[in-house]
């Protein structure tokens, strides 16, 4: 309802943040010119972005709120239209058979340009996925994931400037070099807290960055590493087209794989006290389950996936430096798992897809991509927590099991 | 014994711009317990409106001291009200869901603020005046220490001061410390939570604000990307002192400051950064409580 | 009867404050003994010390299953080992997984009895889907015995308060202990549920073959269900006998009047 209080409230909403953002919007300083302009326009833009706005955050509050209080009384859980769409048979079958045709022949569809956007999509489905046992599933905030990414990356490139190792031979080396450091690094911090852990393996993150930056004899430093060997088929020469179709499914073969050995986990002994874990450390504990042995299985995991990313993206740019192991990747990488669903895996391969092929796509918004991933961060943990796709839990029937055969659905 | 005395006040120096920085850090932490990462792009956005006013008032032809004064002061209202603003948006509606939440809400806010002054301003280093006068008493020492050092050291000393005597002697910052004790418990005895929070946020991120002009002019530049490392850094030093506790901060602060300070001056600049993140994982490890915090036992 | 459990001068120290004053109990096999005292008297602290979730000051704590070797000492065990040694317990303040289904929590509880790991959970050779199977079972004929079949699906918290509080206990009884300890098992029960988790703790003790160590503020129950009682305040034990004593002790009575004659 559009009542004059709600106006009032936006109208003023619409003046607080157009005071707000006054001096950095309007205000732009030229300190070589020693001149200053004014961009008025923000400001009305602000006004009246904020006016409209604020209308849609209120309402979607009061929609958050009457959702809480609805669950509270015991409501059922809403699924959502995906949701039901994949549990209903007669549209999952078409549609996975639809999804493999498609993923099929989009190398031979579309350009060399696509193609190479949708392997960096498949790399972030992949180690989204890592990314996705350690904080969706472990409920382990791991901003310095991209350390791992670099383990493997640099394994590759390291091994073979000196060693001439292969890309084959790189990928079980880089993805066990990540698992261990996956347990080199878990095994001190993962007694911390939650938010602890969050800021210390930014850290950790943070110092093998600076370390491939400043150890030049070790690293080649900023100048990083050129001329990495593309994977290879049998010995075949490849030329760039067939090369990247190749990359394009070995990295199908890999989401595969990954998406096989997550679902596996999710429904196993050690799935359940990963979750468990997440829901509840001191009863989890009081279960009898082994925290820290539990954590770091969860932690070493998604580092495994993170160093078989790193040997791929090496591989695929052929070029690596240490910016491209900056903070702000293991943040991107955790934006997929936040919006696509923490602990869902159709979410996590969603949420890749939106993140990394829209802003290619849509190359004016491409300016705004980190802008933008902020704003979801923030959206999402305050309206969706659960993400585009919730985690959703296995349910069981008992048939034949004792005398009572139940199968409660609501 | 020069050089000491150098890198001993540049450790001064450091650790009073980490204490204003890590103070509000400190206070959100012991009251709502959430790492506020957007806190170090508070202390940038303090930073670039204390840049945008003295410009215009010194194409103004305004007074430099007026200048410094009525910029610092702007940028605190204006860090006020952002910190005043991000905690309703991002945090407030988070209360009561899972810490994990607000702690990636916090971290999108973080990466908001930054690519916001990044794309309404300039990605660029933009060069910052250094209008502190030098004073006539500093004039003999003028190679080791500068005034507005000195201006930095003043001012950590009384923010410090007025903070104490804030929380410590007045309504609301009792109030204060029953929030951070017990929040429910807080509420029923009468204390509006709301306020006190919100509070927090205005008066932890004018600190912030204060800190970026003094640093700014002290260093005399700024970018979008300044209030992130000084962040975490500022960060690291209120865990270092125990996090939660304000004389804590401000010692882990000092300690941090100094040991940097030393650290580059007399060993290797090249890991200056490392060192911090080092520093951080060894406290965490061994002494998590921090040097002045008591160790909590959590409620079970 | 030997004891299962047998703690001597328990002592435990937050800062300055002494929570536990050296308490001495004991639990027997097959026995149910209730811990009571006034709020604040230090009983979930007793909890959490033997529980392994507080590493006390001092004392000695061994647990002893009934027919078997020697005992083993607590001191110094994670909360895992504990119950990896027959000890389970409830949460006075409901811990359960609220976003799992009420029969995964209940297989948690399996969870330190059996052992496949990660190559099982991906490769899932035979044995390791025998466990799997197993455990569903397992868990399935627990929730009937406690009579939560009907929610099996559901997510924990969305069940009726006095059904989280079943759920926890049978979550417990997965871990198969010989000792259970219950923390305010009856807490913000009505009546009828009440009556129904008096009859529950006599069942658990006659089929799991456990012994039970509860707290407990309603006293009909407590009175009806416990062989022994112990009364602590202020950290210390201050009574300790059949429910009639107890009843009747001027100390209790004391601590529980609050009349303040030499505090």
């Amino acid at each position: 309802m559009m009542t004059f209080q709600e106006i009032k409230k936006s109208f003023l909403a619409a003046i607080w943040f157009m005071f707000l953002t006054f001096p950095i919007m309007v205000i732009k300083v030229n300190t070589i010119e020693k001149t200053i302009e004014w961009h008025w326009w923000r400001m009305a833009a602000v006004g009246l972005g904020a006016f409209g706005l604020s209308f849609l955050w209120r309402y979607l509050i009061r929609r958050k709120e009457a959702g809480k209080r609805k669950a509270e009384v015991g409501g059922e859980d809403k699924q959502t239209l995906v949701q039901r769409l994949l549990s209903n048979p007669r549209f999952y079958l078409p549609g996975l058979i639809a999804t493999a045709v498609m993923v099929v022949a989009f190398p031979f569809v579309f350009s060399l340009y696509q193609t190479n956007i949708m392997i960096t999509a498949l790399i972030y489905v992949v180690v989204g996925l890592g990314l996705n046992i350690v904080v969706g599933l472990a409920g382990l905030l791991d901003l310095g994931y991209v350390a791992f990414y670099a383990v493997g990356a640099y394994s590759y490139a390291l091994l073979n400037v000196h060693f001439g190792v292969s890309f084959w031979m790189a990928l079980p080396i880089g993805a066990a070099l990540a698992f261990l450091f996956g347990i080199l690094l878990g095994f001190p911090v993962l007694r911390l807290r939650g938010d602890y852990l969050a800021i210390v393996t930014l850290g950790f993150g943070e110092i093998i960055r600076l370390v491939l930056e400043n150890w030049n004899e070790f690293s080649f430093g900023p100048s990083g590493i050129a001329n990495i060997p593309k994977p290879g088929l049998f010995g075949i020469d490849l030329n760039l087209q067939q090369s990247t179709t190749f990359i394009y499914f070995l990295m199908i073969a890999l989401a595969l794989m990954t998406i096989f050995v997550v679902r596996r986990l999710q429904d196993s002994r050690i799935g359940r006290a990963w979750i468990a874990l997440r829901e509840d450390e001191v009863a989890c504990q009081a279960m009898g389950i082994d925290k820290t042995r539990t954590k770091l299985s969860a932690f070493a995991l998604g580092a495994t996936w993170a160093g078989m990313g790193g040997v791929v993206f090496a591989a695929k740019t052929t070029f690596i430096n240490p910016t491209s192991f900056t903070i702000w990747e293991s943040i991107i990488i955790l934006c997929v798992v936040v919006l696509g669903g923490m602990g869902s895996i159709v979410g996590v391969i969603i949420g890749a897809m939106i993140l990394i092929l829209l802003p290619e796509y849509l190359r004016a918004f491409s300016e705004y991509r980190m802008l933008i991933f902020g704003v979801i961060l923030v959206l999402m943990m305050v309206f969706r927590p659960g993400g585009i796709i919730s985690d959703v839990r296995r349910t069981y029937k008992f048939e034949g099991l004792g005398n009572k055969t139940e199968n409660k659905s609501q | 014994m020069d050089y000491f005395l150098e890198l001993f006040l540049g450790g001064l120096t450091r650790g009073s711009i980490y204490a204003l920085i890590a103070l509000g850090y400190t206070m959100v932490y012991g009251i709502i317990e959430l790492i506020n990462f957007a806190h170090g792009e508070i202390y940038m956005i303090g930073a670039f409106t204390g840049l945008i006013v003295i410009s215009v008032l010194t194409l103004l032809g305004w007074n430099t001291v007026a200048i410094i004064i009525i910029a610092a002061l702007v940028a605190m209202v204006y860090s006020a009200a952002y910190g005043y603003t991000i905690e309703k948006i991002a945090y407030k509606p988070l209360r009561g869901s899972q810490r994990l939440s607000a702690l990636i809400s916090a971290i999108g806010m973080s990466l908001f603020l930054q690519n916001y002054v990044l794309l309404a301003q300039t990605s660029n280093f933009l060069p910052f005046p250094n209008l502190i006068p030098e004073f006539g008493i500093v004039k003999p020492i003028e190679h080791i220490v500068r005034s507005t050092e000195i201006v930095i050291y003043i001012a950590a000393a009384l923010v410090m001061v007025g903070l104490t005597v804030l929380i410590k002697f007045t309504r609301m910052g009792k109030a204060m410390r029953a929030v951070a004790q017990d929040r429910d418990m807080a509420m029923l005895v009468g204390v509006d939570v709301n306020r006190v929070i919100s509070f927090t946020f205005v008066i932890g991120s004018s600190i912030a604000a204060l800190g970026g002009v003094l640093v700014a002019s002290h260093i005399g530049q700024v970018n979008y990307y300044v209030g992130f490392i000084a962040g975490i850094k500022a960060f690291v030093a209120a865990v270092l002192g125990g996090i939660g506790s304000m004389p804590g901060a401000v010692l882990g602060s000092l300690v941090l400051g100094w040991t940097e300070s030393f650290f580059t001056g007399y060993i290797s600049s090249d890991y200056e950064d490392v060192f911090a993140f080092v520093f951080l994982v060894l406290i965490l490890i061994f002494r998590p409580a921090g040097i002045l915090g008591r160790s909590q036992t959590d409620k079970v | 009867m030997k004891p299962v459990l047998s703690v001597s001068q328990l002592t435990m120290d937050f800062g300055g404050l002494r929570a536990i004053d050296h308490i001495d109990l004991e639990v027997r096999a097959g026995e149910i003994v209730a811990l009571i005292g006034p709020n604040g008297a230090g009983k979930t602290t007793f909890f959490n010390c033997i529980t392994g979730i507080y590493t006390p000051t001092g004392g000695d704590m061994l647990l002893a299953a009934p027919g078997e070797g020697g005992p083993v000492r607590l001191n110094g065990l994670k909360p895992n080992k504990v119950t990896e040694n027959g000890m389970a317990r409830t949460f006075q303040n409901i811990r359960l997984f609220p976003n799992m289904t009420v029969l995964e929590n209940v297989m948690i509880g399996r969870h330190c009895r059996l052992h496949s790991g990660i190559p099982g959970a991906i490769f899932r050779p035979p044995a390791n889907r025998r466990e799997e199977k197993q455990i569903v079972e397992d868990s399935y004929r627990m929730l009937e015995k406690i009579g939560l079949t009907g929610y099996v699906n559901e997510f924990a918290k969305n069940l009726p308060y006095g059904a989280q509080r079943r759920l926890e206990i049978a979550r417990a009884l997965a871990t198969e202990p010989f000792i259970l300890l219950l923390d305010e098992p009856a807490a913000g029960m009505n009546a009828q549920e009440t009556k129904e988790l008096d009859e529950l703790i006599v069942r658990i003790r006659e089929q799991e073959k456990v012994s039970i160590l509860l707290i407990e503020h309603d006293m009909k129950l407590v009175m009806s269900l416990s062989d022994r009682i112990y009364v602590v305040d202020y950290g210390k034990r201050i009574a300790e006998g059949a429910p009639e004593a107890i009843k009747n002790d001027p100390a209790v009575i004391k601590a529980y009047l609050g009349e303040d004659i030499d505090a």
